[in-house]
């Protein structure tokens, strides 16, 4: 494992007691603000001091408050990627990169690694620049390529893509996701933004109110109806995994295999093979006792209902189990009692909308 | 008439050495208090931060006494530097150093402190988190920030050291050469007869001094702010 922590740390009102093991990958933190996720992501970089606890990262103890062990943040060798860039202004961009290499490898600096980043992050044009010349997005990218730079062993990122707009996300999120593929780094990803959440991690970590509400793959904690933030929230979907068989050029559609099912979605602009990672919104799924004869559905799955839980005053939430994944339907509950759905029942799923990312 | 006589030439660049030597002299200690007040908190900050400011508010004369008492031949300082390590402040100009240096103290440590509070301490963790240790960021981080406020600060306290007369004439007198600086001098030269030509011309000089550094220090400022934003 390589990221172990297990502390209990209290701030005025604030009281956090957490517990959790995270791997290779992509590890989100996702919690509503205020669940403990910026104070958490301190303590494992050595800004904050636990009043009790253990962390350690590879097998080397960072802090152990029985052991008297805590080691400053400049000896952890982790890259931290702050909310805001947090830039050296009075360096241009290169320095800003080779900051930390200076202090990872001493007198003989090496640039292993420089002109990977460099590409991998697109920053060759940038490097001549100061900060103060660059957008918001330009920054992050360069704050992330920083905290590469000096070695780290692991990766924190505080939600890196919060204080940018819409655009410049969807400007650096592939950079992100080519940062999880390229880098053998683990990272701690921390965010309140469920979309981004849902399509980055390998592993999620729910916090809320100072404690580990859940943990476990994205795709199972997203099917679980009884977490107000993920299965049972506003924005609740079932994440599926596909891969791209082909393309129907006449209708503009691709035909993409999941385990549950084919589905046609509108033509996807990659090659047959492509791994795909599907978001199927709860309200969008509309439930059949039979096969809907003479519908304009494209998507209609089969499964059977695992698990029913009323949401609101007029919602039910429906888990189904469709060849061995989950999908969730939000139904109004008259529907639920007019169809007499229970667990067991089997129905078919009609699918109106699916968000799709790059697998 | 600006031809400077021998004895004017001599108080000018004396007041040079004196005010350049008090400027830097004083400068690590200005930033070890300066950062002792700007980020720290102990038991007698507030005492620390009084005795800093004493030379500002007190009249330079009680001050120079101060010093003559501290630093004089036989004073309790004065006596075993002199004795151990062969220093002495007494009618020396080194002394005229120190009472600039004492004097100008107070401006240099309030330059140096509003610019270590305008500094982001974020930047700093940032650069902790990159694994530079303490010294590495202060000097590769808070050093080159506080830059403008440190040029400031420097061109201030040493204005006010060419300026000082008070002090110095109390603690180490007035004598041509070594202790007479450009304000003692204009002094003496207004104590005697047709003396009125000399005073004026190093009058002239002690404005042309002032403007400069003024205008030196805004331009610095300026220029270091530039880089910092990213010019």
């Amino acid at each position: 494992m390589s990221l172990q922590v297990d502390i209990q740390h209290s701030q005025g009102a604030f009281d956090l007691a957490l517990r959790f093991e995270c791997g290779a990958g992509i590890t989100a933190l996702f919690g509503r603000s205020g669940a403990g996720k910026t104070t958490l992501i301190d303590l494992i970089a050595g800004l904050r001091r636990p009043q009790q606890g253990r962390i350690a990262v590879a097998g080397r103890v960072l802090v152990d408050t029985a052991q008297g062990i805590f080691l400053p943040p400049h000896k952890r060798s982790l890259g931290y990627v702050f909310q805001e860039a947090r830039l050296f202004p009075h360096l241009d961009v290169r320095s800003n990169l080779l900051y930390g290499r200076r202090f990872a490898d001493g007198l003989r600096l090496r640039h292993d690694g420089f002109d990977e980043t460099v590409a991998m992050l697109g920053l060759e044009p940038l490097l001549a620049r100061r900060p103060g010349k660059l957008s918001g997005g330009e920054k992050q990218r360069v704050a992330i390529g920083r905290a590469l730079l000096a070695r780290p062993r692991l990766l924190l990122m505080d939600e890196p893509l919060a204080s940018l707009d819409a655009a410049r996300k969807a400007e650096i999120l592939p950079y992100i996701e080519r940062l999880r593929d390229a880098a053998k780094i683990p990272i701690v990803y921390v965010s309140h933004a469920l979309p981004e959440v849902m399509r980055l991690a390998d592993h999620l970590v729910l916090l809320g109110a100072g404690r580990v509400q859940a943990d476990g793959k994205p795709a199972e904690l997203a099917a679980r109806l009884d977490l107000p933030l993920l299965g049972g929230g506003e924005d609740a979907g079932a994440l599926l995994e596909g891969s791209l068989v082909d393309h129907l050029p006449a209708h503009g559609l691709s035909r993409v295999r999941s385990q549950a099912g084919d589905l046609l979605l509108p033509k996807i602009d990659l090659p047959a093979g492509s791994m795909l990672k599907l978001r199927i919104p709860a309200r969008d799924v509309t439930l059949f006792l039979q096969p809907p004869e003479g519908s304009s559905a494209l998507n209609l799955l089969r499964g059977r209902v695992v698990e029913m839980l009323p949401h609101g005053d007029t919602a039910m939430d429906v888990r189904l189990d469709c060849n061995g994944v989950a999908l969730l339907a939000r139904i109004t509950r008259y529907s639920a009692e007019r169809m007499q759905l229970a667990p067991g029942a089997e129905v078919c799923a009609a699918i109106k909308s699916v968000a799709m990312d790059r697998g | 008439m600006l031809s400077l006589s021998p004895e004017e030439t001599t108080a000018l660049l004396l007041s040079l050495k004196v005010a350049g030597t008090a400027t830097f002299a004083s400068l690590p200690f200005g930033l070890w208090i300066a950062w002792l007040l700007a980020r720290k908190d102990f038991p007698g900050k507030a005492v620390l931060d009084a005795v800093v400011h004493l030379p500002l508010i007190l009249p330079p004369v009680v001050t120079g006494y101060v010093l003559l008492l501290l630093f004089g031949r036989k004073g309790w300082l004065g006596a075993p530097l002199s004795e151990y390590f062969g220093i002495v402040f007494a009618f020396r100009w080194t002394g005229a150093a120190l009472a600039c240096a004492v004097m100008g103290f107070p401006l240099l440590v309030r330059a140096l402190r509003l610019s270590f509070e305008a500094v982001d301490r974020k930047l700093e963790q940032a650069a902790g988190t990159l694994g530079a240790p303490p010294w590495a960021v202060f000097v590769t981080v808070t050093l080159p920030l506080l830059l403008p406020g440190l040029l400031a600060g420097l061109v201030l306290s040493f204005a006010r050291a060419v300026g000082e007369f008070g002090a110095t004439i109390t603690f180490v007198s007035n004598i041509p050469g070594e202790t007479q600086t450009l304000p003692t001098a204009i002094y003496t030269f207004l104590q005697i007869p047709d003396g009125d030509g000399p005073a004026l011309r190093l009058v002239l000089i002690c404005v042309a001094l002032a403007v400069s550094a003024l205008l030196l220090s805004e331009w610095l400022s300026r220029l270091a702010a530039k880089r910092i934003e990213g010019g």
